[in-house]
């Protein structure tokens, strides 16, 4: 499947990545040749093969329900970038 | 044109667990901001998640209570998408494969008439946390407490019909998550929130008209006046000669309408795909029946019981039944005075009454269920008059005495059933009376009932209200009669 | 002492031939001297070693010292450390120091091993190169103009150079196995779920398995020993008796059966490196142990499904660097938007973009059945082949890599890189163990010589068996003994 221009804008908008005209080029003849490349899985048939997400057949352990996380918001917000009154800060949310 | 209301919820419930749905933060409501933020619910390089037993086992006795399939198999997803208070840009949730199949649950109308909507599916998720809008300096600020937090989201199939119906299915759903004790179904702290999938077509019409989705109605009554709003606003577009368009709107209470949100909108695409740091949740046979084992009297069992066992009226069934420490208090009520009818009337009356006028829960009734129980027994064993009975609940109120008995005694409020007694209280009225007593033996018959009041309000005068006034009123007539 | 193995350093300790404060001294100051011409770290964390050292002779002192204790090692820069930058080769974490460590890195702390410092790598382990890192390329110690592999570049670069007596590497797609292969050294990629991934940044965490860089096959024993088992912050780690991975190593190969995937030996194989494979595997024949000839027909097919599923769990996992609670944030943005954008255009590299771009773009409405639902079904496949060539034989046979260690520069296209790991990507695909081990070197000319890697695989949790079978041939051969001639 071929990949183009605006497919690629409209990732880069999905990812919230910053893309200039000429660079968004670049990438669409990049992702055009992975995509080529990818496009092999379909020479093989996988009718009713079920999908593998994990490599091993497990299942989900569970948790105990218990509160074993201390505060530790000083330590967490020394690496932030904006904080106030204990708030991570980010320019304003308009509704 | 004659229309339809086709209504569909998406409700939201916090799950009552301590800790967060994969981390072990606690969920605490009101903590200072951030404080309750763990490395997983900030989502910070290198962090994973662990599912909490307890949000596993609230959802399958949520479906349990809703007759609902439990598949063997479920599986968390994420849901990817950026907003300042989602940590990781995506949403562990729960899509293709959700941890409670369909179900249903039963609704009771304003006429006592119910009616069972049918649940689509159940799934958990974890919360976002929340944007503060006041001013920092020009910004947003961002409080992650909430985030992790965990979240049964309940989604019901197209079936309700008006906004009655919707406000009567959020009321079932409160009342069976509480009952169960899976969360404390405080709307007001946002533990219950619901999305509302509206559309309208014309009465007769097979195929569904196009629909919108109110989101963040948090209370019932803003869900019908949400409800109300929207489908007036699509019934007058499509008279209009307009269309419904299928997007987003926000309710806002302040100004009682909905409004479009299409901005937030444009290019939503949340690329749903397995979350690869969790594993396939496996819930066997096993597991499953011993949640059952756990399950109370649900609101609906209850209902039935009351009526046909108790023989309380369906409305009076329904009331009761509405919540869990309502009914909890009810049935300690009727256990202690052996009484149901009676304390059923005691509890909706008396009690409720004086419950409104201070804005009281039952939780924080100052009359307990042990006291007012222990008043009704003195009622229905003619210890005290129904009038006596006011006056002892008016002072446990004020919290006068420990219990109706002391009370009674203190006040010498003991009914005197004494015949000799009354007779002599009688006889003293009659003999201090003579006016009221020849205009009594002058009196057509069929009058004199009516007259016989006013001996009966001197003599219980005289016994300071405590004398029975059925035998008050027996004895007089037979003295008056014999009179004639 | 910057020649000897993590085993004979263990056993100097051990025996007070020197402190740890000796030995962690000397390998900083080699560090301090040769690391400028290889860029192998990005952090030297030269005072919490030297404490860490005090630390380990002061138990050791005390009695209380394991077998571990006062061993300097790298770790890849993947692995949180708190309170030390933790950059995964971005700038979009250059400014972080973690507030916590990986389990792993708790576990070895508590073995009592000296943290050196930080190693370079592709950025988000994003590479097989080591030339997607933030902080510059790695340089190959065996000849600096050529590339150590990637993405766990440095960690091998480090330990080839004698800067660290090992390191641990992260591997997703060969990223432990093919550098290993570039440097020369030992690299253990253990079964998924062996080893905990808390603290260990994700890339596609169905496919991240943390694991040992070091000269030998016993020294990787000795620290799986100390790494491996079940993390309760990692649902995705598995709950199963950790071995004593040295117990086995000396167990001789009679009768062993060795199956060569004749997909490993086909177009594209540079020949100076199937000659070393095919010598490597001569001496297992003289070894006692049998070949057989078996098929991996999916093979072709893994380098596909893995660029459909690592960039797509990519795309997902690398959404958290948005710019609100750690690492780069734009300057000055105007709204929300502008944020997100500049921020992430600014923090990640060309290839990181790339991927995320692919990720997004095959988990898009309209697309994922055809990419994602696809790839995990032919993800099932390559698992099967691999689970019906364990019916027949003990392990398998094959080059780490197609070819030798390439120049810098040389592979400036993504697919010819993505190529590289044509043999390793399967393996993490079906999540099985795999280690490479130096087999000879390869190359026109004498002063060309590179090393050649070759691959071992095992069926899932037989790292005992993976980690015997390749002991014994170092026990034979030397290659693993040759150490690169540096400009001191």
């Amino acid at each position: 499947m071929a990949i183009e221009h605006a497919d690629v804008l409209r990732a880069a908008h999905l990812a919230r990545l910053g893309l200039d005209e000429q660079e968004a080029h670049g990438y669409v003849n990049d992702l055009s040749r992975i995509l080529e490349m990818v496009d092999r899985l379909q020479s093989v048939d996988t009718e009713g093969v079920l999908p593998l997400s994990h490599p091993l057949d497990a299942t989900q352990p569970l948790r105990a329900d218990e509160i074993i996380e201390p505060n530790r918001r000083e330590a967490f917000q020394s690496c932030a970038p904006a904080v106030a009154d204990g708030l991570y800060l980010v320019p304003r949310v308009v509704e | 044109m004659q229309w339809e209301t086709v209504i569909g919820l998406e409700v939201h419930v916090q799950l009552a667990t301590q800790s967060k749905i994969f981390s072990g933060a606690s969920t605490a409501f009101g903590a200072e901001a951030n404080t309750q933020a763990s490395a997983v619910d900030l989502g910070l390089p290198g962090v994973l998640p662990v599912l909490n037993e307890n949000a596993v086992a609230m959802a399958v006795q949520f479906g349990l209570a809703i007759n609902a399939q439990i598949p063997e198999i479920s599986v968390f997803e994420r849901k990817n998408y950026f907003y300042p208070d989602l940590p990781k840009g995506y949403q562990t949730s729960q899509m293709a494969q959700p941890i409670i199949g369909p179900g249903e649950v039963e609704i009771t109308l304003e006429d006592g008439s119910t009616k069972r909507i049918r649940i689509h599916h159940a799934h958990l998720e974890e919360d976002a946390g929340k944007s503060l809008h006041e001013d920092y300096h020009g910004m947003t600020g961002i409080d992650l407490n909430r985030s992790g937090t965990p979240l049964l989201e309940i989604v019901s199939e197209p079936d309700l019909r008006s906004a009655k119906e919707a406000s009567a299915y959020i009321k079932a759903i409160h009342a069976i998550v509480t009952y169960l004790g899976i969360s404390d179904g405080n709307m007001a702290e946002g533990s219950m929130r619901c999305d509302v999938n509206v559309s309208v077509r014309p009465k007769g019409q097979e195929t569904y008209g196009t629909r919108a989705e109110i989101k963040n109605v948090n209370s019932f009554r803003f869900a019908e006046r949400a409800i109300a709003f929207e489908v007036e606003r699509q019934i007058d577009l499509i008279e209009d000669g307009g269309k419904v368009i299928q997007e987003t709107r926000l309710f806002d209470p302040d100004l009682d309408e909905t409004r479009s949100m299409r901005t937030k909108e444009e290019a939503n695409d949340y690329r749903y795909f397995p979350c690869p740091d969790l594993l396939p949740l496996m819930l066997d046979e096993a597991y499953v029946e011993h949640q059952r084992t756990t399950l109370p009297e649900l609101p609906a069992e209850k209902r039935q019981r009351f009526q046909h066992e108790l023989g309380l009226s369906a409305y009076d069934a329904d009331f009761l039944s509405s919540s869990r420490p309502l009914a909890e208090y009810f049935e300690r009520v009727k256990d202690v005075a052996g009484d149901a009818k009676l304390a059923a009337n005691w509890v909706q009356g008396d009690l409720m009454a004086r419950l409104n006028k201070d804005s009281l829960d039952i939780t924080e009734s100052p009359v307990s269920a042990d006291q007012l129980g222990g008043l009704l027994l003195r009622l229905k064993d003619e210890t005290i008059n129904g009038k006596a009975a006011k006056q002892v609940f008016a002072d446990l109120w004020e919290r006068k005495g420990e219990s109706a008995d002391e009370i009674i005694d203190a006040k010498g409020l003991k009914q005197v059933t004494d015949t000799g007694a009354i007779e002599a209280m009688i006889d003293q009225v009659i003999a201090d009376n003579p006016v009221q007593v020849t205009q009594y033996r002058e009196a057509e018959e069929d009058k004199r009932g009516k007259m016989i009041g006013f001996f009966v309000g001197q003599a219980m005068k005289a016994s300071r209200g405590t004398a029975n006034p059925q035998q008050v009123n027996a004895l007089l007539k037979q003295k008056l009669d014999a009179l004639l | 002492m910057h020649d000897l193995t993590l085993a004979e350093l263990a056993r100097g300790l051990a025996s007070g031939d020197y402190s740890s404060r000796e030995l962690t001294t000397a390998l900083l100051a080699r560090i301090d001297h040769l690391d400028p011409q290889l860029n192998s770290f990005i952090t030297v964390t030269h005072e919490r070693a030297l404490a860490d050292a005090d630390a380990a002779d002061q138990a050791r002192q005390n009695g209380q010292a394991g077998i571990l204790a006062g061993v300097p090692i790298a770790y890849k820069d993947i692995y949180c450390t708190e309170g030390v930058r933790t950059s995964c080769g971005s700038k979009m974490l250059d400014n972080f120091a973690a507030p916590y460590d990986a389990t792993v890195v708790e576990k070895l702390k508590l073995a009592g091993t000296v943290c050196l410092g930080k190693t370079n790598m592709d950025e988000f382990a994003m590479g097989s190169s080591n030339e997607n890192s933030f902080y510059g390329p790695v340089k190959n110690p065996w000849d600096t103009r050529l590339v150590p592999g990637g993405s766990s570049g440095g960690s091998a670069a480090a330990v080839a150079a004698g800067l660290a007596p090992a390191a641990l590497g992260t591997d997703t797609g060969g990223s432990i196995r093919q550098p290993a292969a570039f440097c020369g050294i030992t690299g253990l990629k253990p079964t998924y779920g062996r080893v905990s991934r808390y603290g260990m940044i994700a890339y596609a965490s169905s496919l991240d398995q943390g694991g040992p860089m070091a000269r030998t096959a016993e020294d990787c024993a000795l620290l799986l020993n100390a790494m491996a088992g079940h993390d309760p912050r990692d649902s995705t780690s598995v709950s199963r008796v950790v071995p004593d991975y040295t117990h086995d190593l000396e167990k001789p190969l009679t009768g062993l059966k060795i199956g060569l995937p004749k997909e490993y030996f086909g177009d594209g194989l540079d020949s100076g490196v199937e000659q070393a494979v095919r010598e490597a595997i001569k001496v297992y024949e003289s070894l006692g142990a049998q070949v057989i000839d078996v098929s991996l027909p999916h093979t072709d097919l893994a380098v596909p499904a893995y660029y459909v599923i690592a960039p797509a769990e990519a795309s997902s996992n690398l959404s958290r660097y948005d710019g609100v609670r750690f690492g780069h944030r734009c300057k000055d943005p105007v709204d929300l938007i502008d944020m997100y954008k500049r921020t992430r255009a600014e923090g990640f590299g060309d290839e990181v973009k790339r991927r995320i771009l692919i990720g997004t773009h095959t988990l898009s409405e309209g697309f994922f059945d055809a990419y994602y639902r696809k790839a995990q079904q032919v993800r099932r496949l390559i698992r099967q082949d691999f689970l019906d060539a364990f019916e027949k034989v003990d392990v398998l046979m094959g080059p780490a890599a197609p070819t030798t260690a390439f120049e810098l520069g040389a592979k400036a296209d993504p697919v010819q890189m993505y190529l590289q790991d044509i043999y390793t990507i399967a393996i993490n695909l079906a999540g099985i163990p795999g280690i490479s081990v130096p087999a000879g070197f390869a190359g026109q000319h004498p002063t060309e010589r590179r090393p050649v890697g070759l691959q071992i695989l095992a069926p899932h949790f037989a790292e005992s068996h993976l980690l015997n079978v390749a002991h014994v041939y170092q026990q034979a051969t030397d290659w693993h003994q040759r150490r690169p001639e540096l400009d001191v």
